[in-house]
């Protein structure tokens, strides 16, 4: 191998480099932006031309989504219950992750084991029967139909990222927090939460996402139409209005605006999110 | 409440490692009660909406049941039985293990290739890595949804080819034209654009799981080898791919199991269809149980999807976890 051929084949393969993320880039951003552009154009522009910037720009669509009540009603569901199940996660987690971490009992690997098991049961497996159970709970048509059981199905993986993080805060603290006389409740509130910060951020997070972007559940539990969330609102403009290409598309960027503004504040959380998630779970 | 009433082996506080190592200063105590308010939010829950609806569906799944009334038509094995001889569920296992075969010798190499690509120094490197990720925080009906769109019968895709495909040597646009069908309509094609879209969707969670193994790697394994001549395929192949053992295992445990339940994207694209095509063991779990009332039936195939996610995920804990993180990172 000549010495003078390197520079030329790094430059090369630079090139190829990047030609290949920059092809990948337009991959993820065409569709994007044949969204958010489409739901500038009517749907007749569409049909015409597909590419290109639309002529003249259509606001019509983003308007009428954006003063339709049942477009923010959705938010609000979708909201309420994506916040409402961050909410209960991670009180019930980290309590019972610091009991099983903190603590010495019978019967701790025994309850630890037990919730790891919750790893396997994916929730499409389980929907069957768990809609059985909401509805002899009375709790077919309410949006504590989807916070309860997401909560539940959430609780493994928050336990089995908040558990080590536990034990991994020095004994030392804890005696001198009880030196200070500092029972259990007031070690796990003044001591821990403050100190598991990033873990707990990352559960919410996740959690925030994964609420916001489910469709299974909410479209077996959420009978009525004004309870919907947004995935089942896209869902029904998508397959009700199913021509009408242009207001399709309006409804379902406003509608991921909101994740994309999550992503944009928390991408760290989420990246670690998924990769301790996918280590540990 | 920091009571003492119950001294038997409560209240020691655990240390960090696993190995228990002497405790220092008096023991943290917690009382019974104190403990079963910690546990019993989360436990109460998880018996209630985790635990008990799949104990249950092993019961109903041994009965005829429209999901009303008592269970009184006891069949036995028979929901299972059909569930096996039926073409249906037989077709949808099958299209989930395609989707899981494509995932690993296509999507996976895909996203190994552009992890490695940005591993390296690139200007602009965060921006491609925000990108490549992007999707994966878009729910799955919104990349149906949209994917519908650009996949119609003369929609976006198919313009893209007819302008892209006669600029490439030897393509006509007649050939382009042949080439050309309705992706999600067409029984052939419509399961192989739904794992495009999937791709679409999911590679970029791969990519940065892969991307966080590369970056464990060591540098100096790479020159010490670059020292003793390898070049830098060779290297690849050598040092950084077996180093990246876990990782991929890792990502190819994801891509199995994620495969097998494949729902939200089918639902809102091609409900299972057309004639079927597209039918994953969860849109048959819903179209054939739920749908129809049969919820015995439906047990019974729930069992199944459960049996199959659990030998994958056992296989998973037996032969990828214990190996890799144990002791590293629990």
């Amino acid at each position: 191998m000549a010495v003078a051929t390197v520079p030329a084949r790094r430059i090369l393969s630079r090139t190829v480099v990047y030609a290949v993320a920059l092809a990948v880039l337009a991959l993820i951003l065409v569709p994007l932006v044949y969204a958010v552009l489409g739901g500038f154009r009517t749907t007749g522009q569409i049909a015409e031309h597909p590419v290109g910037l639309p002529e003249p720009w259509i606001f019509t669509n983003y308007l009428g989504t954006l003063q339709s009540p049942a477009f923010w009603r959705q938010v609000w569901n979708s909201a309420f219950i994506a916040l409402a199940t961050t909410f209960l996660i991670l009180p019930f987690a980290s309590l019972a992750a610091f009991a099983l971490a903190r603590y010495r009992f019978r019967g701790r690997e025994a309850i630890y084991t037990f919730f790891t098991i919750g790893l396997l049961f994916p929730l499409v497996a389980a929907t069957l029967p768990l809609w059985l159970t909401l509805r002899d709970l009375g709790l077919l048509g309410s949006p504590w139909g989807i916070i309860l059981p997401q909560v539940a199905f959430g609780l493994p993986l928050s336990i089995v990222i908040l558990r080590p993080f536990f034990r991994s805060i020095p004994a030392d603290l804890e005696d001198a927090a009880i030196i200070d006389g500092c029972g259990p409740f007031r070690f796990y509130w003044n001591v821990m939460l403050p100190l598991s910060r990033p873990a707990l951020s990352t559960i919410a997070v996740l959690t925030i996402v994964g609420s916001w972007n489910a469709f299974l559940l909410p479209l077996l539990v959420l009978t009525r139409q004004d309870q919907w969330t947004l995935p089942l609102g896209v869902n029904n403009i998508s397959t009700q209005y199913g021509t009408d290409t242009a207001l399709v598309l309006a409804y379902t960027v406003l509608s991921i605006v909101p994740a994309l503004i999550l992503y944009a504040f928390a991408e760290r959380h989420i990246v670690s999110g998924v990769t301790t998630g996918a280590v540990k779970g | 409440m920091q009571t003492t009433h119950e001294p038997l082996e409560i209240g020691q506080p655990v240390s960090p490692t696993p190995a228990p190592r002497p405790l220092k200063g008096t023991p943290g105590r917690a009382s019974w009660m104190a403990l079963a308010a910690l546990i019993s939010p989360a436990l109460v829950l998880y018996v209630l909406f985790v635990i008990y609806p799949i104990v249950q569906s092993l019961r109903f799944s041994v009965y005829r049941w429209n999901g009303l009334g008592p269970l009184v038509d006891f069949v036995g094995l028979d929901n299972f039985v059909e569930a096996f001889n039926s073409p249906d569920f037989r077709a949808a296992v099958l299209h989930c293990a395609i989707i899981a075969v494509l995932s690993l010798t296509l999507q996976l190499p895909f996203a190994l290739a552009l992890a490695v690509i940005l591993n390296q120094k690139l200007a602009g490197r965060g921006l491609f890595r925000t990108m490549f990720f992007a999707p994966y925080v878009l729910s799955e009906v919104v990349t149906g949804v949209v994917w519908r769109q650009l996949l119609r019968p003369d929609g976006m895709v198919d313009r893209v080819l007819e302008t892209v495909g006669p600029l490439m040597p030897g393509v006509s646009s007649e050939s382009v034209q042949e080439f050309i069908r309705p992706w999600l309509g067409d029984p052939g094609v419509a399961l192989y654009s739904l794992f495009f879209v999937l791709t679409w969707k999911y590679f970029g969670l791969h990519m940065i799981l892969l991307l966080a193994g590369l970056q464990g790697i060591p540098d100096e394994l790479k020159e010490a080898a670059a020292i003793d001549g390898a070049g830098r395929w060779q290297s690849f192949r050598y040092v950084t791919l077996p180093l990246l053992g876990p990782t991929v295992r890792i990502s190819i445990f994801l891509m199995v199991i994620g495969s097998f339940h494949v729902f939200d994207l089918v639902w809102v694209t091609t409900k299972g269809g057309p004639i079927g095509a597209t039918q994953t063991m969860a849109t048959y779990l819903i179209d054939f149980g739920f749908g129809r009332g049969r919820f015995g039936y439906g047990g019974a195939v729930s069992i199944l999807i459960f049996a199959i996610s659990m030998v994958l995920a056992l296989l998973y804990q037996r032969f990828v976890l214990r190996r890799d993180v144990e002791g590293a990172l629990t």
